[in-house]
């Protein structure tokens, strides 16, 4: 199949690569380019595992094809934490409350919950559960993440 | 997982290039937009096109719009860009409240209502309210315009109206003129994302005209019509809702799968009815819970 030439910023920096029209954008963000904060997990959208920020909205890269991403700005966690104003905090928080055990979900519910609080810092416990109501933890039973992204909220 | 069928991925900057592609390849070409069912669909070869033609760039299908008391909604409109929207919000609550259980923050960033209907799994969260509210859906092809009522889209599960050659242009629908309260009563198996084991919609009107419609409770989400004219001009009570229940129950034919049984949808149809009715009159005199919340069941 014909070759896309595509070009894309990906953590600040410009990206130019060749994709199949059938590549899916995790595989190549994490095989090709090296980000391996993305997991796949269910592989369909379910699990959130695979969150990145693409112009600006957490997305799932298991359910874009690379190509799509041409022209685009994505963000991952990789570059989430010095170029968002939430990330590093939330970071923090989650790293002080040992708020997560494996640590697999991490990269897309910090993600997550730095959508939330740019759009809303005074995100409640309501919004909070909806916001990472697409990011699966199978350690913690989410507890100690709510609070973290409370206490971060709360400048605590 | 890797994409296993191997196709062209087409990007055309505008329409007649798109109905071009569409006109030539026909089931052949499959379009993609939020891609959240199709990317899975073609994972798991359910999909198997030789061109995936990515609409995104055709500025006739962008754009969320209320002109004239009708709310157009672009093809290419996400569910997100839906619930930011204070047009939706204000002028269809219930839309808003639907759009608000699909899936989760993630996907609702890139899928949008145009994909909802046109992958038109029975359990489409975002067609009971377009089926009370008479939506239209837009439709382009090399040979015109046309328009379909939201009543004939649903051909059967996964089936639409839809031909091979024609792009969905836009979802349209008038505001009503009598003020309503409605609520989407939606039955999940856990408050987050979850699809529908059945969903309800009930509208009262202020002159006592309802709108009742489903979804995940027969092969196509519909209106329940035979309950719709039993409520007309009556009042919600204890006595109404029962038998309106008894109603909706003969009007559902659900099915028993992995996410529920035939005869507990059945019941909880009834159950469902009841709290939205009686969160829709609340909701119309002032009172009730806000949109958005408590219509899990």
């Amino acid at each position: 199949m014909k070759k896309h030439p595509i070009s894309f910023k990906l953590n600040g920096e410009r990206v130019s690569i060749e994709v199949e029209p059938s590549d899916v954008l995790i595989d190549v963000l994490r095989d090709r380019l090296g980000i391996k904060s993305p997991k796949v997990g269910c592989d369909r959208g379910d699990c959130g595992t695979c969150t990145i920020i693409m112009d600006g909205r957490t997305v799932r890269s298991c359910l874009a094809l690379a190509v799509e991403a041409d022209g685009a700005e994505l963000v991952t966690l990789e570059g989430a934490n010095t170029s968002r104003k939430w990330t590093r905090k939330l970071q923090e928080k989650f790293h002080r409350k040992n708020a997560f055990q494996c640590g697999f979900c991490a990269p897309g519910i910090i993600l997550s919950a730095t959508e939330l609080l740019e759009k809303n810092p005074k995100a409640g416990k309501h919004e909070i559960k909806e916001a990472i109501a697409g990011n699966l933890c199978r350690c913690t039973g989410y507890e100690p993440i709510v609070e973290a992204i409370e206490e971060t909220v709360k400048g605590k | 997982m890797p994409i296993a069928t191997q196709f062209e991925y087409v990007k055309p900057a505008d329409m007649d290039e798109a109905l071009q592609v569409l006109a030539m390849y026909k089931e052949k070409a499959r379009p993609l937009a939020g891609g959240t069912d199709l990317i899975v669909h073609l994972k798991e070869g359910f999909a198997k096109p030789e061109i995936v033609l990515d609409v995104k760039a055709l500025k006739e299908l962008s754009g969320l719009s209320l002109k004239n008391g009708v709310l157009r909604v672009g093809a290419l409109v996400t569910f997100a860009e839906l619930l930011e929207s204070a047009a939706v919000k204000k002028n269809f609550p219930d839309l808003w409240e639907a759009a608000g259980t699909v899936a989760s923050t993630g996907v609702r960033n890139r899928a949008t209502l145009a994909g909802n209907i046109c992958s038109a799994v029975p359990s489409a969260d975002s067609a009971p309210p377009l089926l009370a509210h008479d939506a239209v859906v837009r439709l382009r092809s090399q040979a015109g315009e046309r328009l379909v009522s939201i009543h004939e889209w649903f051909t059967g599960p996964k089936r639409t109206a839809l031909g091979p050659d024609e792009l969905v242009v836009s979802v349209e629908m008038a505001v009503p003129e009598k003020k309503f309260g409605a609520c989407y009563m939606k039955l999940s198996r856990y408050d987050g994302e979850d699809l529908a084991q059945g969903g309800v919609e009930a509208a009262v009107f202020t002159d006592h005209n309802y709108r009742v419609a489903f979804c995940a409770l027969g092969p196509v989400p519909a209106r329940a019509l035979k309950t719709e004219s039993y409520l007309k001009g009556k009042k919600v009570t204890e006595q109404t809702v029962k038998q309106a229940g008894e109603l909706l129950a003969g009007e559902i034919s659900p099915i028993t799968d992995i996410r529920s049984s035939r005869e507990y949808r059945t019941h909880m149809a009834r159950i469902m009815l009841g709290r939205a009715l009686e969160t829709a009159v609340s909701r119309l005199s002032g009172r009730g819970p806000k949109y958005g919340e408590g219509n899990i069941c």
